[in-house]
């Protein structure tokens, strides 16, 4: 399928969704819905550098975070600056840092940019807790505006509405990166770098731009967090559960392909939704963990990898 | 802000104890990420796991937690093994042990966390010591034995291991291993083996390590995550696998986030060790007295 056409696809079944969740006609639906939706993009966002390069991000969080964090920033200086703008400034934030994490550590070995973005999580949550233009740790709490771009819609119908047409866009882009020369490079990396290097692939800038692209998905993903909880602290902001999640969702569904983050994530996403109303939120993070380490062992090439056609070797 | 000397002689004696502390946490990392190759970023929860069975075995029977600690470790070495077996048969020898493995760690570092929050809430928790709360002064210097105590038992602890490393045959095996299993088979002894005997003792130095944690400061099970930064700073910056090397970069790194906290407030002190951390990666990823 041509990328036009995938995209074309993509937009009719997120139409689709939308009109589902209408129909149902209950708010807890697009609250519950955006958080799935927001999982599709952190996933997906993680799996362009995760499964196409093979280089582990933990620092999701870090990334979300200063996505959100930067909204909040933007909300003070600038106000009534439309969400989506927000959302671009956002991602490119991210993106940067991204690119910069990428640019301190990616010429060394893999684990290196794994513990480096651990860490970096640690540091950017220090420097937010202790800046107090954006709450510190204290929290800063945000009014969400009266009005929505489009009229007679729902503020958190709104959010869902863009959360959907961010996951739209970062699975479009997954999907063509995939099938392109550029998806090429990105697997040379991930199955052999030395030999991918010798043979005149320019591995570092591939990797820079994996990070950035994957950076600023996720920081796009948290710039609407803001408005979605209507108050922001650096525990909430920058809570492991995002990295586990986003880890967790390609891992299980499938790092090769642009399906299985998004199979993952809405798999895993529901699944979460329902067991922290039926049970309880910590247990259902147990639950994420427990199934994260079972299929890295059990299923190395997750859901979709049970579908795929038997080859000899497979990557 | 004016220097105040007495405060700054305070801070560095403070922080050179702090650093023996984090040399023993460390230890553990030092052998697995160091000599096997393991990147096991679940450590420090284990670590925090130690400390909260210092904590039962203290708040319970009242017990001393490092005896405590030093009874727990054949648990943690059993445990050790049992990880590193299931983690040789799902990763290493499937020769998959980057993104894999990584998550899997990751996985149980989530899960032991989540698992010590759902059974012992998020409270800070604290043992009871004779120790805990003395101090010896030497002059305008302050030496709590809140902080030489597990100085001491971090010296020992280091000392002890580099004695085994280097004076048996199963430790030089343990050194060997990660640079030629093969040469390691000629000489009859199983890799497989040696690094689960390797990794079953990191793990066992995570049970003094949490227990000397506990006598330090109070403990709630998400701490475990400042130290990974700390952790893994200290062994890069040591230059991988060496211990008189770890203890240095440990003492270096106290030391600064001592008087960071002095000077500039606790709230910054965790952004000390991480941006070294990514300093070093970034400029000396062979560490200080690197041989890589």
């Amino acid at each position: 399928m041509r990328n036009s056409a995938f995209f074309a696809a993509l937009a009719g079944v997120a139409i689709l969704v939308f009109g589902a969740a209408k129909l149902i006609d209950n708010a807890y639906v697009f609250f519950a819905g955006y958080v799935v939706l927001q999982y599709i993009v952190l996933s997906t966002g993680w799996n362009i550098l995760g499964g196409y390069t093979g280089y582990v991000n933990f620092g999701t969080a870090a990334f979300f975070a200063m996505g959100a964090y930067s909204t909040v920033a933007l909300h003070k200086l600038v106000p009534g600056l439309p969400l989506p703008v927000m959302m671009a400034f956002g991602g490119c934030v991210s993106g940067l840092i991204g690119l910069g994490t990428g640019y301190l550590t990616l010429r060394l070995r893999g684990t290196f940019f794994g513990i480096a973005t651990l860490a970096l999580s640690v540091v950017v949550q220090t420097l937010i807790t202790n800046w107090s233009f954006v709450g510190g740790s204290r929290g800063a709490y945000v009014v969400r505006p009266d009005t929505t771009a489009f009229f007679a819609i729902d503020y958190i119908e709104y959010l869902f509405l863009l959360m959907l047409g961010l996951s739209v866009i970062a699975v479009g882009v997954a999907r063509a990166i995939e099938k392109s020369k550029l998806g090429y490079g990105f697997a040379t990396i991930r199955d052999d770098e030395l030999a991918a290097e010798a043979s005149g692939v320019p591995t570092l800038r591939l990797k820079l731009l994996a990070t950035a692209l994957s950076g600023g998905f996720m920081g796009m993903a948290g710039a609407p967090l803001p408005y979605y909880v209507t108050y922001l602290d650096p525990a909430s902001g920058f809570s492991l559960s995002y990295a586990v999640n986003t880890i967790a969702m390609p891992l299980i569904g499938g790092t090769s392909s642009w399906l299985g983050p998004v199979i993952g994530a809405v798999l895993l996403g529901t699944l979460q939704q329902v067991a922290t109303v039926t049970i309880s939120s910590a247990l259902s993070l147990l639950i994420v963990g427990v199934m994260l380490v079972g299929f890295v062992i059990l299923a190395p090439k997750g859901i979709i990898g049970w579908f795929a056609p038997k080859r000899g070797k497979g990557a | 802000m004016e220097l105040d000397l007495n405060l700054l002689g305070n801070a560095l004696v403070s922080g050179l104890l702090l650093g023996g502390f984090y040399a023993a946490v460390t230890v553990g990392v030092s052998i697995s990420f160091g000599m096997l190759d393991i990147v096991n970023i679940a450590h420090p929860a284990f670590i925090i796991l130690g400390s909260y069975i210092a904590y039962i075995a203290n708040s319970t029977l009242g017990m001393d937690p490092i005896l405590a600690s030093i009874l727990g470790m054949p648990a943690f070495y059993l445990l050790g093994m049992a990880i590193y077996h299931i983690y040789d048969v799902s990763f290493e020898r499937r020769g998959d042990n980057g993104l894999r493995g990584l998550a899997f760690f990751f996985g149980i570092l989530f899960i032991t966390e989540v698992t010590l929050v759902l059974v012992f809430g998020v409270d800070y928790r604290l043992v009871e010591a004779s120790y805990i709360g003395v101090s010896i002064h030497l002059g305008p210097i302050d030496l709590p034995l809140r902080l030489l105590v597990p100085f001491g038992i971090s010296l020992v602890l280091m000392g002890g291991l580099h004695l085994y490393m280097s004076r048996t045959f199963i430790g030089r095996a343990i050194q060997a291993v990660a640079q030629d299993p093969l040469a390691l088979r000629l000489m009859a002894a199983d890799p497989s083996k040696i690094k689960r005997i390797a990794f079953g003792l990191s793990l066992a130095t995570a049970s003094i390590g949490g227990a000397i944690l506990i006598i330090i400061q109070p403990v709630e099970p998400s701490i475990g995550r400042d130290y990974i930064g700390r952790i893994f700073a200290i062994c890069v910056m040591g230059g991988l696998g060496s211990f008189a090397g770890s203890l240095v970069a440990a003492m270096a790194l106290g030391i600064m986030e001592s008087i960071t906290s002095t000077f500039f407030g606790p709230s910054w002190s965790p952004a000390v060790s991480f941006g070294f951390l990514l300093l070093t990666l970034a400029f000396r990823p062979s560490g200080l007295f690197g041989r890589a």
